[in-house]
């Protein structure tokens, strides 16, 4: 998610590249200083924010944060324990404490299987990098039925958009429920051609996400798609 | 292919669109994705041909090197195919020596070119006996989205197809008795064009040019490689599951029309 | 630097036989972001050289025993295709391509921002179509822009390329001819903000005077073909976002 007051410039910079100097500017995100020069880390946007300056970054692997909400996949289960792939470098392991059942020794899978998907929270990441996860909050649940999707993590907060304004036409217009991962994973569920849709409206965020208005792009596509007779007004849960 | 984790949702969604005759990237079940080829990239090979199908990338590369015949075929050139599942290509293939799957994939390629007589391989005598060419494919796969069956024998008949028998590069002459002849290089001798096509079995359906995700989820698979007329030169079944008698009556009707249509795209 | 012939390397007018001067290197093209499956990817041709890079990660470390709980790791597999050369080579691994790998992934690490990804893996694979003299410098220069693409945080883009000796005379990026029958070959690799060494190979025979001259030559070079890989990189963004207007609605 985007800084408050930060500006983005149009300039591309590439790891190594010169974005100021280090005593007109302090070294900002994705960047690093050495020689009396602030340099770029990755490939991206040159931004200021404040007396800082950076790089915004076109991709890179999600890294998990701590209170993420995130989409995981089962990939193995153990006897006190799941072990989920959150998009991230490393596996995530959900312990049988962090479920809302009782799970006895041993009978995990009755549970959770290899395959199902579930909603889940951060719980924390620890300075190796260790990630553990819940699902003992309000919401988080395994998630059936439905279509999920995968898209860039940096492009997430265009599908939530300011303060949720585009997840929140998305969901009225196609009349679908609709879980924004963190991590890049996208779960929707309604009426089969709505979640296409949906699904389409969310490709076209992907790829587009810095068009200047984007939402009326989106907003045209789906009543295209779906002409709006009656149009649900809200939908639960979201990010 | 190994230990990759689809999950249920993803399952499920897929069967549900099959179930009304449906694929995610909206083909009919008997639909291929775009082909496009590419000849002649690869200037150290004597042929080579890189195939897109859909988003699966397959490049393949001949290189033709005198060599000694086998005693039981004195006057035959030989033939060998190998391919490589590279790491480089998705995040399931692990580095090392050819995996099962590298093995079957090479050799069924390799009966297909070999049964259907591709190759004229009594033309590849250099002195009856003791020299012959060798001609060997190489097939690696660059990115990975399913049905590198299809996509391998086609790199490798485009390649082979376009390939040069470099008899003055290496300066021989054929020698048949007392009469040698002087030969320029000249173009491999091809017979026909073994086209084959697999199909997987999902639920009750079977589905040609499965991707990625379609092949994760069946549980058999049939290639079937057709000569010129449509005549049957190779079969493998491959996948843990089984298929009906009914289902290789369909997949050899689709195999001879959709080679077809191949053939007509690659020329 | 073994092989005898009666080919003239370098003309009385300091020409080569592919028409180069001795300071000049062979045309260069690069892309960025060629495959899908693959985290970031590169092509790149120089001269008659065709390398494909495609990195994964960073992701789990496997095998897990070499896990640093510390930082990640960059493991790099170089491999030469069958036909990439003459006479084909057998494929699988050789001591050469172990090598190679090594000195590839060794090179990266001084500039990948490791330490931001304790116990994982950077998988570089370097696979060569086609081969002709300077294949690990080519491989070096793919494998710095696939990292970058992959939008890993690194300090620098590395650039390699070689130079080397050919009847006597100091050239620039030899080509096969000039590998196989000259007197010294010498790849390097740079760290272009700071100019720092991170490869750097050498056989043959060369005075102080030579080699210093030579690595004059290189470090220009590689200068050179640093631009052309941020050019590539720039270029491949600039193709994501070309739908892309002015700025948030």
């Amino acid at each position: 998610m985007e800084k408050r007051n930060a500006r983005r410039t149009r300039e591309i910079v590439v790891p190594g590249d010169v974005l100021g100097d280090s005593e007109e500017y302090r070294t900002g995100e994705n960047a690093y200083e050495s020689d009396g020069k602030i340099r770029a880390l990755m490939m991206g946007l040159k931004t200021y924010t404040g007396d800082a300056v950076g790089v915004i970054p076109m991709g890179g692997c999600y890294m998990p944060v701590t209170g993420d909400t995130v989409i995981g996949i089962i990939t193995d289960v153990g006897p006190s324990n799941w072990m989920l792939d959150i998009n991230a470098p490393y596996p995530a392991p959900l312990h049988v404490s962090e479920v809302p059942w009782k799970v006895e020794f041993g009978d995990t899978s009755r549970f959770l299987t290899v395959g199902d998907v579930v909603l889940l929270k951060v719980l924390m990441v620890d300075e190796a990098k260790k990630i553990s996860v819940t699902m003992k909050d309000s919401g988080l649940r395994k998630i059936e039925g439905g279509q999920l999707i995968e898209i860039a993590h940096s492009k997430i907060s265009r599908v939530i958009g300011k303060s949720g304004s585009m997840i929140q036409m998305l969901k009225n217009m196609t009349d679908c429920r609709i879980f924004v991962g963190q991590n890049g994973r996208i779960w929707i569920d309604g009426d089969d051609e709505n979640v296409e849709v949906a699904a389409e409206a969310v490709r076209i965020i992907e790829a587009e996400a810095r068009s200047a208005n984007l939402t009326d792009r989106v907003r045209e596509y789906i009543e295209k798609k779906l002409p709006q007779s009656e149009g649900g007004d809200d939908e639960e849960e979201s990010e | 292919m190994s230990n990759y984790v689809i999950s249920q949702i993803k399952r499920d969604h897929l069967m549900n669109l099959l179930a009304e005759g449906r694929r995610e990237d909206g083909r009919q079940l008997d639909e291929i994705r775009k082909i496009t080829v590419e000849t002649g990239i690869i200037e150290s090979a004597e042929g080579s041909a890189r195939i897109r199908l859909g988003n699966t990338d397959v490049i393949a590369g001949v290189k033709v090197i005198p060599g000694a015949p086998y005693m039981d075929a004195p006057g035959d050139g030989v033939l060998t195919t190998g391919a490589e599942l590279i790491p480089l290509a998705h995040e399931s293939f692990e580095p090392g020596p050819p995996s099962e799957e590298a093995i079957e994939l090479a050799r069924v390629v390799d009966r297909g070119i070999r049964e259907s007589g591709m190759i004229d391989v009594k033309q590849l005598c250099i002195k009856e006996g003791e020299e012959i060419w060798m001609v060997f494919i190489d097939i690696y796969a660059l990115d990975y989205d399913g049905n590198l069956f299809d996509a391998s024998n086609l790199a490798a008949v485009c390649a082979l197809k376009t390939a040069i028998v470099p008899w003055k590069q290496y300066g021989k002459s054929k020698v048949e008795g007392d009469k040698v002849t002087e030969m320029d290089d000249v173009p491999m001798p091809v017979t026909c064009l073994p086209i084959s096509v697999t199909e997987c079995k999902i639920g009750n359906d079977l589905i040609v040019d499965p991707n990625f995700d379609e092949e994760a989820i069946s549980t058999a698979r049939l290639t079937i490689t057709t000569d010129n007329n449509g005549n049957f030169r190779a079969m493998q079944k491959g996948g843990k599951g089984s298929i009906t008698r009914g289902d290789l009556s369909l997949c050899l009707d689709r195999a001879v029309e959709i080679g077809k249509q191949i053939r007509e795209i690659i020329g | 630097m073994s092989g005898h012939t009666d080919m003239v390397l370098v003309n009385d007018e300091g020409i080569r036989i592919d028409g180069r001067r001795v300071d000049e290197k062979r045309p260069i093209r690069i892309e960025a972001g060629v495959l899908k499956n693959a985290d970031g990817s590169c092509y790149l041709e120089i001269g008659k050289n065709k390398v494909l890079c495609a990195v994964y990660g960073p992701r789990e470390c496997r095998p897990r025993h070499l896990q640093d709980p510390t930082k990640a790791i960059i493991q790099c597999k170089y491999n030469m295709q069958a036909y990439s050369v003459n006479d084909r080579k057998r494929p699988g691994t050789d001591r050469r391509s172990v090598e190679i790998s090594k000195l590839i992934a060794e090179a990266l690490s001084s500039v990948v921002q490791l330490e931001l990804y304790p116990r994982a893996s950077i998988d570089v694979y370097v696979e060569i179509l086609q081969a002709n003299a300077g294949t690990r410098c080519a491989g070096l220069t793919a494998a710095s822009v696939a990292l970058a693409d992959a939008g890993i945080p690194m300090r620098d883009v590395v650039p390699a390329i070689a130079c080397g000796k050919a009847d006597g005379n100091v050239l620039l990026d030899l080509n096969k001819e000039e590998d196989n029958y000259g007197q010294a070959d010498v790849p390097l690799a740079i760290v272009p903000s700071t100019d720092e060494i991170v490869l750097l190979q050498m056989d043959g025979n060369m005075t102080r005077e030579e080699f210093e001259h030579g690595l004059d030559m290189a470090f220009k070079a590689a200068h050179e073909v640093n631009e052309i890989q941020k050019d590539a990189l720039r270029r491949r963004y600039t193709e994501i976002s070309k739908k892309e207007g002015d700025s948030d609605e």
